[in-house]
């Protein structure tokens, strides 16, 4: 019965077709969009996700992401230190800067100025040079991203200079850091150098970046931070998450994406049920005349749905297939690069694809559940 | 065994409509249909043929009497049950073959055994030898829309026998087919369902196919004015 369910629904291949296509658009649709939000998002708390190291994140009391930054006073990491639970401490600074391309053009970069003794804060992973000649003068370490774009068609290279602020900056590595939202070239250099580059003077840490002793959990740690300094501490795992949050909360980018999203779903669910609905509608005569020669209604509610679970499992592939070759391709581009496919992203599609199957076959069962066979004998 | 019994119709009655336009089809068939014979069931366009026939098939149900179908009475079944009856003890043949388009004649002439439980391949082995018979050897593997309207009769015919059942339902087998054609269909028809243990039932306009009848009922008007051996 199920061979001949199958064979019904493939006879008809225009529809079949278009039945898996709308399943698949839908997929596609959700998987590219929340992908992209998701990889969107994500960059907000890049910064922090940089400094694997430190599991804690003290900053001045009003900041809501990191973007927005007060500076500490130079004293405020002494105090830090002395907080019990702080396995160590150490400043960082971050702050943006203008720089000039190869080709003499402006680009706004970040400045990232990391602990002078330790060199704490610096992405682990180096894809040329060695970090320990940042201890040199005028020393930078650049992203991947960031050297492509200041220096477009140049392979991958040592030595060259760079104008940061009109201030010269000898590359002397390559590091591979997380993605930014606002811009994809990052300099790295020690805590006083960053400050030279920007002419500020004393009192300048953005954040204190910390490690709980161990034994101790962040959470803990941060509270005794807080309540032993007045500053605002917390783990990075929440800052990351305040930092994410802010962006979905203060831009338009849940609501755009969000719109796409539901009228994926929209018309996934309104094509696929309407299509389905015909299919089974042109083939009501069938079902009569399998009624009419004793096939039970429990049966043929089973081919329905066997029916429309085949389009559904073809179309989600198709679509999950389409969503991953868009991130296999789209993520070498700088633009995309860091984008991915959550797997939670690809679940939640399938759970779309299943409930517009389900509302599909629900809504065409019951044209085959009340076509009467006896019209097998009118014409 | 002859003299037996296959379907017993005692006082059925059938309303269509409710109220106003409440109109009676059927005024009270009593009517029995012998094993071993083709019974032929005649009259002008209306008078309830095929209503009567689709109640017999426990498509429909009367609006008063009892229709008792080899000793069972399929009014008083429950419906999952007239289900099953259909499928186990009927075959069908209708004047549209109702073919499905998307199997070929072989599977299509399968189609009432897998619908009893049987897989499509074991079903398709007994199809085709039956097909064989029916002189299709050589267009078992087209689908409905490449054979001719008596070679899709003749599928369905299959179709209609290759369950083995104890009752043929056939309602203007050869309406849709040429004289020739139609004579030869239900030659065929004669040759492969007549079995002492079958009857078949045939509703029919076409008098030309009346020598193939053992016995006919002639209706008028919703009820059976007569039923006779057949003499042509
Ligand atoms: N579902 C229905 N609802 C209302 N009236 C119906 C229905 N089915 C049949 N009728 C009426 O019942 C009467 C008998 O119809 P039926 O189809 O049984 O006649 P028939 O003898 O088979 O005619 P024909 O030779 O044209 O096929 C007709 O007047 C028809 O209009
Ligand atoms: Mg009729």
């Amino acid at each position: 019965m199920f061979a001949i369910a199958l064979k019904m629904l493939f006879h008809d291949r225009a529809k079949y077709l278009g039945l898996v296509l709308g399943v698949a658009f839908s997929t596609l649709l959700i998987n590219q969009q929340l992908g992209i939000f998701i990889g969107l998002i994500t960059r907000a708390g890049a910064v922090i996700v940089d400094v694997p190291q430190a599991d804690i994140w003290v900053m001045d009391s009003g900041v809501k992401n990191l973007d927005t930054i007060f500076p500490l006073r130079d004293t405020e990491l002494g105090r830090v230190r002395g907080v019990p639970g702080v396995d160590w401490a150490v400043p960082l600074y971050k702050s943006n800067v203008t720089i000039r391309t190869g080709n003499g053009e402006l680009e706004a970069s970040l400045l990232i100025g990391v602990d002078d003794s330790t060199l704490i804060g610096l992405p682990p992973e180096v894809v040329m040079g060695n970090i320990d000649d940042l201890r040199r003068p005028d020393a930078v370490a650049v992203s991947v991203d960031g050297f492509r774009k200041v220096w477009r068609n140049e392979p991958l290279s040592l030595g060259n200079i760079a104008e940061l602020n009109d201030r010269r900056a000898v590359v002397v590595a390559i590091l591979k850091d997380s993605p930014k939202f606002t811009s994809s070239i990052t300099f790295f250099t020690r805590y006083s150098q960053a400050l030279q580059y920007t002419n500020n003077g004393r009192n300048q840490m953005s954040f204190i970046v910390a490690r709980s002793a161990p034994g101790m959990t962040p959470e803990e740690v941060s509270r005794n931070i807080v309540s032993r300094t007045g500053l605002q501490a917390m783990s990075a795992k929440d800052f990351r998450y305040k930092a994410i949050m802010y962006v979905v909360q203060n831009t338009g980018i849940p609501i755009s994406i969000g719109t796409v999203v539901a009228l994926g779903v929209l018309v996934g669910i309104a094509v696929v049920g309407l299509m389905f609905n015909l299919f089974v509608l042109e083939n009501l005569k069938q079902f009569a005349v399998l009624k009419a020669i004793g096939t039970s209604n429990l049966r043929l509610i089973g081919m329905v749905f066997l029916q429309a679970a085949v389009v559904g499992f073809v179309g989600f592939s198709v679509g999950l297939f389409g969503a991953t070759m868009f991130f296999e391709t789209a993520g070498k581009s700088p633009t995309f690069q860091g984008f991915y496919l959550p797997w939670y992203v690809a679940a939640a599609s399938g759970a779309v694809a299943a409930t517009i199957i389900v509302l599909a076959a629900l809504l065409a069962m019951r044209r085959v559940l009340f076509v009467d066979p006896a019209i097998v004998f009118r014409g | 065994m002859s003299g037996q019994i296959a379907v017993q119709c005692e006082g059925v009655i059938k309303d269509f409509g409710s109220g106003s336009v409440k109109q009676r089809v059927l005024h009270g068939i009593d009517w029995q249909v012998p094993i071993g014979a083709t019974t032929f069931l005649v009259g002008p366009s209306g008078c309830g043929k095929t209503t009567l026939i689709s109640i017999i098939a426990g498509l429909l149900t009367p609006t008063a009497g009892s229709v008792r179908i080899l000793d069972q009475d399929i009014t008083k079944m429950r419906r999952s049950r007239v289900v099953k009856f259909r499928a186990n003890r009927l075959g069908f043949i209708f004047q549209q073959f109702n073919l499905l388009p998307s199997l070929t004649a072989v599977e299509n002439a399968a189609v009432s055994l897998v619908v009893q439980g049987s897989t499509l391949a074991a079903a398709k082995r007994q199809a085709s030898v039956l097909l064989d018979r029916l002189g299709m050897e050589h267009n078992k593997f087209k689908y409905p829309n490449q054979l001719s309207g008596g070679q899709q009769q003749r599928v369905a015919i299959a179709r209609a026998l290759v369950h083995n059942p104890q009752i043929v339902i056939s309602d203007e087998p050869t309406a849709s087919l040429d004289a020739e054609t139609g004579r030869e269909v239900m030659e065929l028809l004669g040759q492969v369902a007549s079995a002492k243990d079958r009857a078949v039932i045939v509703v029919t306009h076409d008098n030309r196919i009346f020598p193939f009848a053992d016995y006919i009922a002639t209706m008028s008007d919703g009820r059976i004015d007569s039923f006779r051996k057949n003499s042509t």
